[in-house]
C-alpha cells in the first residue's frame, strides 16, 4: 500500500494514487475541469497521446521541484506528482491550446454532419461546439476516401477519422487475431484492412462504439434515423459470450440499433458481443430495465421520458394504482 | 350606504375612466329615424369609396418580404435535390409537424440528390404548421424555404400532410 499523492486541479485538491494520470485524477473530482479525451479510452491499454485535446497546464510540477513544466502536457500521459498544480479551464492558454487543436483536428474532417449517423452523439461534434472557432481558415482540399466495407457490417468512412487508434486498440486486445490496423504514415495514414478483408471476431463491432466519431458506423443502423429521434433504453439478456448489458435504441415499437452502454465519458461500460448487437433487434430478445438517463444538455434528451414506469406516489397507493391499471399494463409490454 | 362603500374600495387606478351616465331618450332619440338615416348615410357614403375586398384566389395581395407561406424544398443549380434528412428541421419544429424517412443514395441516381443521402419521404402536416420559420432557420443545406402562397383549403385532414410531390420545387428547364 504506498501512500496517496495530492494534486491540485484548478485549485481543487485530490488525493489519488501514485501512478495515476492527471486526466485521471481529474476525473476522480469530476465536472467541468474534467479535460476532453478524443483518443484515450480508461478500457483500452495503451491508448492515448494522440489527439492532444487533453492539453493541461501544469503551473507546479511538484513538492521537490516546484517548476513549471515548460509546454502545455497531455493529461491522459502525464503522471500525477506529490503536491502538482494542474490548470486546465483557469488558463487562457489551455483554451486557446485546446482552440487551435480542434481546428487541427477538423482540417481533414469532411463536416458531413447532416449525413453521418453518428450526429448527436459525436465527441468531436461536442468538442468543436465547445471548444472550437464557428469557421474554417482551411482552403484546400481536403483528403478523401472511398467508403469501405469492413465485413457486412461495418463501415468505414476514412475521410471522417482523426486517427485515434482506439479501434487499433480495441481490435489488438478484445480480439484475437487483428486483421485491420493503420497503414500509410503522416498525413496519409489510413485505418484499413489492406485488402479490405472483413473482420469475423465475436467482439470486433465494439469498434463501432469506440469510434469518437463518425469513421466507423453500423451498417444495419445506416440512415435509418437521426439518434435524437430514437429513444434509448436499458436492457440485459443471458448472453453465453458478453454480459449481455446494452442499450436498445427504440424508434416507435422498433428497435433500430443495438449498443453498448456508454458512461458520460463517452466510455462502454462493458463490451458487448455482435450477436448482441447485430442479431437481436426484437423487443421479445431482451429484458428490459428502463429508459437510459441522457444528459439534459444532449440533443438526444428532446422528447425523451424518464419516468416509464409509474411514479412511486402511484406503487404505493393501492386506490391509485387500481386507477393506473392500463398505464401499468403498458410499462409490463415494454 | 353600500354603493358609497363600494366606491371608495373600487378607487381607480388611472384617471381614465369615463362615468357612462343612462339619461332617458327625448323624443326625437326614441323616434329613431334619425339614427337611422345617419347610418343609411353613411352607408351610401361607403359606395364612392375605394373597394377594400379582392377576389382571391384571382387577384392576390402583396406580400411582404418576410412572408412566410408555404414550404418549398430546393434544388441547387443543376437541379438536384438539396434536403440530405438530416432531421434538424423536424427536431426544430415546435408544432412536430415535419416527418421523414432518409435513404441512401444510389450510383444512377446522382444526377437527382446533392449528397449521398436524401429523404424518399419528407412529410409536413399542414395542419399543425404555425409558420414560425425554424425549420428554414435550422436547415444546414438552405433546402427548405417558407416562400408559398398562403395553404390552401381542403375537405379532409389526411390531404393536409404534404409530401414530396407538393413540396419539391419544379425541376428547371433548360
Amino acid at each position: 500500500m504506498s501512500e496517496k499523492v495530492k494534486i491540485t486541479i484548478d485549485g481543487i485538491t485530490v488525493e489519488v494514487e501514485p501512478g495515476t494520470t492527471i486526466l485521471n485524477a481529474a476525473r476522480q473530482i469530476g465536472g467541468d475541469i474534467v479535460p476532453p479525451a478524443m483518443c484515450y479510452y480508461s478500457k483500452l491499454e495503451g491508448s492515448g497521446g494522440k489527439c492532444r485535446t487533453c492539453l493541461v497546464k501544469v503551473s507546479k510540477g511538484s513538492e521537490k521541484d516546484p517548476r513549471p513544466m515548460p509546454k502545455l502536457v497531455a493529461s491522459c500521459r502525464t503522471g500525477v506528482m506529490d503536491g502538482m498544480e494542474v490548470q486546465n479551464i483557469t488558463s487562457p492558454e489551455v483554451i486557446e491550446a485546446r482552440k487551435g487543436i480542434v481546428e487541427f483536428l477538423l482540417i481533414n474532417h469532411p463536416l458531413d454532419c447532416p449525413i453521418c449517423d453518428q450526429a448527436g452523439e459525436c465527441d468531436l461534434q461536442n468538442l468543436g461546439y465547445e471548444h472550437g472557432a464557428a469557421d474554417t481558415r482551411y482552403e484546400f482540399d481536403r483528403r478523401t476516401f472511398e467508403k469501405i466495407d469492413i465485413g457486412d457490417k461495418i463501415q468505414l468512412h476514412m475521410t471522417r477519422c482523426i486517427l485515434c487508434y482506439r479501434c487499433v486498440f480495441t481490435a489488438d486486445q478484445l480480439t484475437n487475431n487483428r486483421v485491420h490496423g493503420i497503414l500509410g504514415r503522416g498525413d496519409a495514414s489510413e485505418i484499413s484492412t489492406y485488402i479490405q478483408q472483413s473482420i469475423t471476431n465475436d467482439f470486433s463491432g465494439n469498434v463501432i462504439d469506440v469510434c469518437p466519431v463518425g469513421a466507423l458506423t453500423d451498417k444495419t443502423f445506416r440512415f435509418k434515423n437521426r439518434v435524437w429521434f430514437t429513444k434509448p433504453v436499458d436492457a440485459h439478456r443471458d448472453c453465453p459470450t458478453c454480459k449481455g448489458k446494452v442499450a436498445l435504441w427504440y424508434k416507435g415499437e422498433e428497435v433500430l440499433r443495438v449498443t453498448g452502454r456508454k458512461d458520460q465519458y463517452g466510455e462502454v461500460e462493458d463490451f458487448i458481443c455482435n450477436a448482441c448487437r447485430f442479431d437481436h433487434k426484437k423487443t421479445s430478445d431482451w429484458v428490459i430495465e428502463g429508459p437510459r438517463h441522457i444528459d439534459r444538455t444532449s440533443v438526444i434528451s428532446s422528447n425523451h421520458y424518464e419516468t416509464l414506469q409509474p411514479l412511486p406516489v402511484i406503487q404505493k397507493n393501492k386506490t391509485l394504482m387500481e386507477a393506473n391499471k392500463v398505464e401499468f399494463e403498458r410499462t409490463k409490454k415494454i | 350606504m353600500m354603493v358609497v362603500e363600494r366606491k371608495n374600495r373600487m378607487k381607480s387606478l388611472t384617471n381614465k375612466k369615463k362615468v357612462l351616465e343612462q339619461k332617458p331618450m327625448n323624443f326625437w332619440e326614441r323616434l329613431y329615424l334619425p339614427a337611422i338615416f345617419q347610418g343609411m348615410a353613411i352607408t351610401f357614403m361607403h359606395m364612392f369609396k375605394k373597394k377594400e375586398t379582392i377576389f382571391y384566389p384571382e387577384v392576390k395581395r402583396e406580400f411582404s418580404e418576410n412572408w412566410r407561406g408555404m414550404h418549398s424544398l430546393k434544388r441547387d443549380e443543376q437541379g438536384r435535390e438539396r434536403c440530405t434528412a438530416c432531421g434538424l428541421c423536424a427536431l426544430a419544429c415546435p408544432a412536430e409537424a415535419i416527418t421523414m424517412i432518409a435513404a441512401e443514395r444510389k450510383k444512377e441516381e446522382e444526377h437527382l440528390y446533392r449528397e449521398e443521402k436524401y429523404a424518399s419521404v419528407y412529410e409536413i402536416n399542414m395542419l399543425r404548421c404555425i409558420f414560425c420559420g425554424l425549420c428554414e432557420e435550422a436547415c444546414p443545406k438552405e433546402a427548405i424555404y417558407l416562400d408559398g402562397n398562403i395553404v390552401e383549403s381542403d375537405y379532409l385532414r389526411q390531404d393536409f400532410i404534404y409530401g414530396k410531390n407538393k413540396l419539391v420545387e419544379a425541376p428547371f428547364k433548360a
